[in-house]
């Protein structure tokens, strides 16, 4: 689905965890990536002390038109890192949406029949991996294999576009990671 | 003699400051703050600063200020002169920048950006009228009003159980880092009028060199608030205020440095 | 890729057009959800650069009335807060529109009363366009819809402060000042230098010189006769305001059998819900005031002529939609939809309410 004047392409996509679990920041770089690739973007962030600790998620909205509503109440693709989340937004996803989620955690498995779902065993891979930072970029790299949505290439633009110099040399761990993660689906 | 040999100008000794203006005074009679804004007109124009200076007003007895001294003004609200100053400062950083405040305007209502403001060390001059009242509103309690003192809100005089302590905001302004320069002045005698006007002076001069921030707090009298003579208003601040707030340097910076 | 083109919150698209603005000074208070706006001035040092002053004040008291001291010299001066802060700024404000200064305040609203919570809210619309402090005064009241907005509202907030000698309000909300979307900010213009500042603003305090008398900002005049001549100055002011400074867009009115009436972020959530709703053949359009004041009466009564109903839609009890009963003089009938205390509603509760109000079968 990578951008295409014939076809229209729109992604409601929401990522949802804990704070700390990189969740605003996975969006930021998928939002960034959008940018490189001239598409619109929207990030809506929920913000305050979820940031420390409770719960955070974030609306991603990409697409090739101009984007009215940065709330939306029913997503494309849902990422999916805790259990509270996994209720919150399993209900809210669009028939033959997709739903990511990493099992790590989750004692309530997701039970909808009408999405496809992938369980990600990002955590397992983070570890494995080494880079306990690498987790949201586990999880980015799954999103990318599954939709397509940006390339790899633009991922890579935006990360410089949206680290500050000083941070680029983490820009190849982050490849690493996303890699990893798009060889887990 | 005849009247007009007298008036001659060669037998002129003293005349109205050039920047004070020929409005008629608000202020009641024996009341300091004309003798203040005197000093500070004469001030500016001995400095040559008329052209670069902005004044900033209170709320009080002085809100008028800005009628009398012939520089640019803005009128503050009420406590907020040292916030105002410090912006009209920091973006006017060549221009000699003072505020003039009362008792009630600097440490009851605008204690917080009073501290602020000498806690940056902003680079203005504070001149603060201490006479323990409020005049303006018609002689209520004012932080700096004595214990006993009596006021219109505290018709049986001051009570530290009920209204707390006089409050010498200079002492704990000369506390803080920010200041250069803090002293306590009157001006009630013309030896203590002239050594106001040397404080004030440096009190400007430490404001353009950019050493921090200066506060000239000059104990004065309120006749009316008092409800005293002009005469036994002095002898009534000279008794019990000096008592309180000392007159002298309490902080220095160019001397202890 | 279009390099100007560049992602940001729109906090942070606040900061950096400020910047490019030419603004000589910022003078703020940390408080969330707009704390990003002084983070991101201090973050770029704009006293290196255009020589810009950024202050953290001890509180939006002292921010606003830095404001005012500022502005009395002439000097092109902003703060900006959320919804407590600019409570405790009302005095400020009074102070400006009554000594006829400009200045640019930013207000990116969350929900109250009281400390309330951090979350999106436009509940503080009486408080901004029907003025929060002392006194018959205007506001010039802007509300951005996106993150372009808060860029491009700095340099219109400020040509129209200045035009009219008035402060004006950028009326933001948590969705619009948290939100990442495309900017293309403004070429970086210089400040105002001193001298410009003489010419332009004869009545700023710039130091007395011989060819002028001495000037003096206040708002104080004991002469009530004077006083009235001087509310009756700005009530010509604001006339000429309301005359000349209308703005509002209009999304797919011309055939609409409904229109919604919503602005900041709620225009962008009811935008989606017309969307939807034409998609199965219901004509909805949406008019989005752009100035919540002046308020566009005019433009309300002629575009809903003939239309079945108004929704007004708010993320407040119910404010606007009174200025829009005014515009249309009980003519249409009008109804609210609000959500408040921070909950952001989403576009199928737009369509809904207009099934519960109107009967609308979706």
């Amino acid at each position: 689905m990578l951008k295409n004047k014939e076809i229209k392409m729109k992604e409601e996509i929401v990522i949802a965890g804990f704070g700390g679990q990189g969740v605003l920041s996975m969006g930021k770089i998928l939002a960034y990536a959008a940018l490189m690739n001239d598409l619109e973007v929207t990030w809506m962030p929920s913000y305050g002390p979820e940031q420390r600790g409770g719960t955070a998620n974030v609306t991603v909205i990409l697409s090739d038109e101009a984007i009215s509503s940065p709330i939306v109440d029913s997503y494309d693709t849902a990422v999916i890192l805790n259990q509270q989340s996994l209720d919150k937004f399993e209900s809210h996803i669009n028939p033959g949406g997709t739903l990511i989620y990493d099992p790590y955690g989750i004692h309530r498995k997701p039970t909808r029949t009408d999405i496809k779902i992938v369980a990600v065993n990002a955590m397992d891979a983070t570890i494995e991996l080494g880079n306990a930072k690498g987790y949201n970029m586990i999880l980015l790299g799954a999103l990318l294999k599954l939709k397509r949505v940006v390339s790899l290439d633009d991922v890579l633009r935006g990360l410089k576009k949206a680290l500050p110099e000083r941070h680029h040399h983490l820009i190849p761990a982050n490849e690493a990671a996303i890699l990893k993660g798009m060889s887990l689906v | 003699m005849e009247l007009n040999q007298i008036i001659n100008p060669a037998n002129k000794v003293y005349s109205r400051p050039a920047l004070l203006s020929e409005n008629t005074m608000h202020y009641c009679p024996g009341c300091s703050h004309g003798v203040v804004h005197k000093i500070i007109a004469e001030l500016i124009d001995e400095m040559g600063q008329q052209e670069n200076t902005i004044g900033v007003a209170p709320v009080g007895c002085a809100v008028f200020a800005y009628n009398y001294i012939d520089v640019d003004w803005v009128e503050a609200a009420h406590g907020r002169a040292p916030a105002l100053a410090t912006a009209v400062k920091r973006l006017n950083p060549e221009k000699l920048v003072f505020t003039y405040q009362g008792d009630g305007d600097i440490s009851a209502i605008g204690t917080a950006e009073t501290i602020h403001a000498a806690n940056r060390g902003e680079n203005i001059a504070i001149i603060f009228i201490n006479n323990g009242i409020y005049g303006m509103t018609g002689g209520q309690m004012a932080p700096t009003t004595l214990e006993g003192q009596k006021t219109a809100t505290t018709p049986y005089g001051r009570r530290v159980d009920l209204n707390g302590y006089p409050l010498a905001i200079s002492t704990l302004l000369a506390q803080l880092d920010g200041t250069c320069y803090v002293t306590r002045q009157a001006v009630h005698t013309a030896a203590a009028a002239r050594k106001a006007k040397s404080a004030i002076k440096k009190a400007f001069q430490n404001a353009l060199a950019g050493r921090g921030t200066s506060v000239v707090e000059i104990v004065g009298t309120c006749s009316s608030g008092w409800k005293l003579s002009p005469r036994a208003s002095n002898a009534w601040m000279e008794e019990n205020m000096f008592e309180k707030y000392p007159l002298g340097d309490l902080k220095n910076a160019d001397v202890e440095k | 890729m279009n390099e100007d083109i560049r992602l940001m919150k729109g906090n942070e698209a606040i900061a950096h057009a400020a910047i490019r603005y030419g603004v000589d000074g910022y003078f703020g208070y940390p408080i969330t959800p707009q704390s990003e706006i002084l983070e991101t001035l201090e973050a770029l040092m704009p006293w290196e650069t255009t020589g810009m002053v950024v202050l953290q004040a001890e509180s939006e008291t002292a921010s606003i009335n830095m404001v005012y001291g500022g502005a009395a010299t002439g000097k092109a001066v902003m703060t900006s807060s959320s919804s407590p802060g600019v409570s405790l700024m009302q005095e400020g404000i009074s102070y400006l529109a009554a000594s006829e200064l400009p200045a640019l305040i930013v207000n990116v609203m969350r929900g109250g009363p009281g400390l309330g919570t951090i979350h999106p809210s436009q509940s503080d619309y009486f408080q901004t366009t029907k003025g929060g402090g002392h006194g018959d005064y205007r506001l010039i009241v802007l509300a951005p819809s996106s993150v372009q907005e808060m860029a491009d509202f700095v340099s219109l907030g400020f040509d129209l402060a200045f035009k009219y000698r008035n402060p004006a309000m950028i009326l933001a909300d948590g969705v619009i000042g948290q939100m990442m979307e495309k900017v293309v900010l403004p070429e970086q213009r210089p400040r105002r230098t001193a001298e410009e500042i003489r010419k332009q603003c004869p009545w700023a305090l710039t130091g007395k010189t011989p060819d002028r008398k001495r000037n003096v900002v206040t708002s104080l005049e004991l002469d009530s006769a004077i006083m009235e001549k001087n509310n009756e100055r700005f009530q010509r002011t604001y006339k000429e305001i309301e005359a000349n400074e209308v703005r509002y867009q209009e999304y797919q009115t011309e055939d609409a059998d409904y229109l919604i009436v919503a602005f900041g972020s709620m225009a962008r959530i009811c935008l989606k819900a017309v969307e939807e709703a034409r998609k199965v053949g219901v004509k909805i359009g949406l008019l989005r005031p752009i100035t919540l004041w002046p308020f566009p009466y005019e433009a309300i009564n002629n575009i809903a002529k003939g239309m079945k109903g108004i929704l007004v839609a708010e993320l407040n009890a119910g404010q606007m939609i009174e200025d829009v009963r005014l515009a249309v003089h009980d003519n249409v009938p009008v109804e609210h939809f609000g959500r408040m205390g921070g909950i952001v509603p989403n576009p199928t509760e737009i369509l809904m309410s207009f099934t519960n109000k109107f009967g609308v079968k979706f």
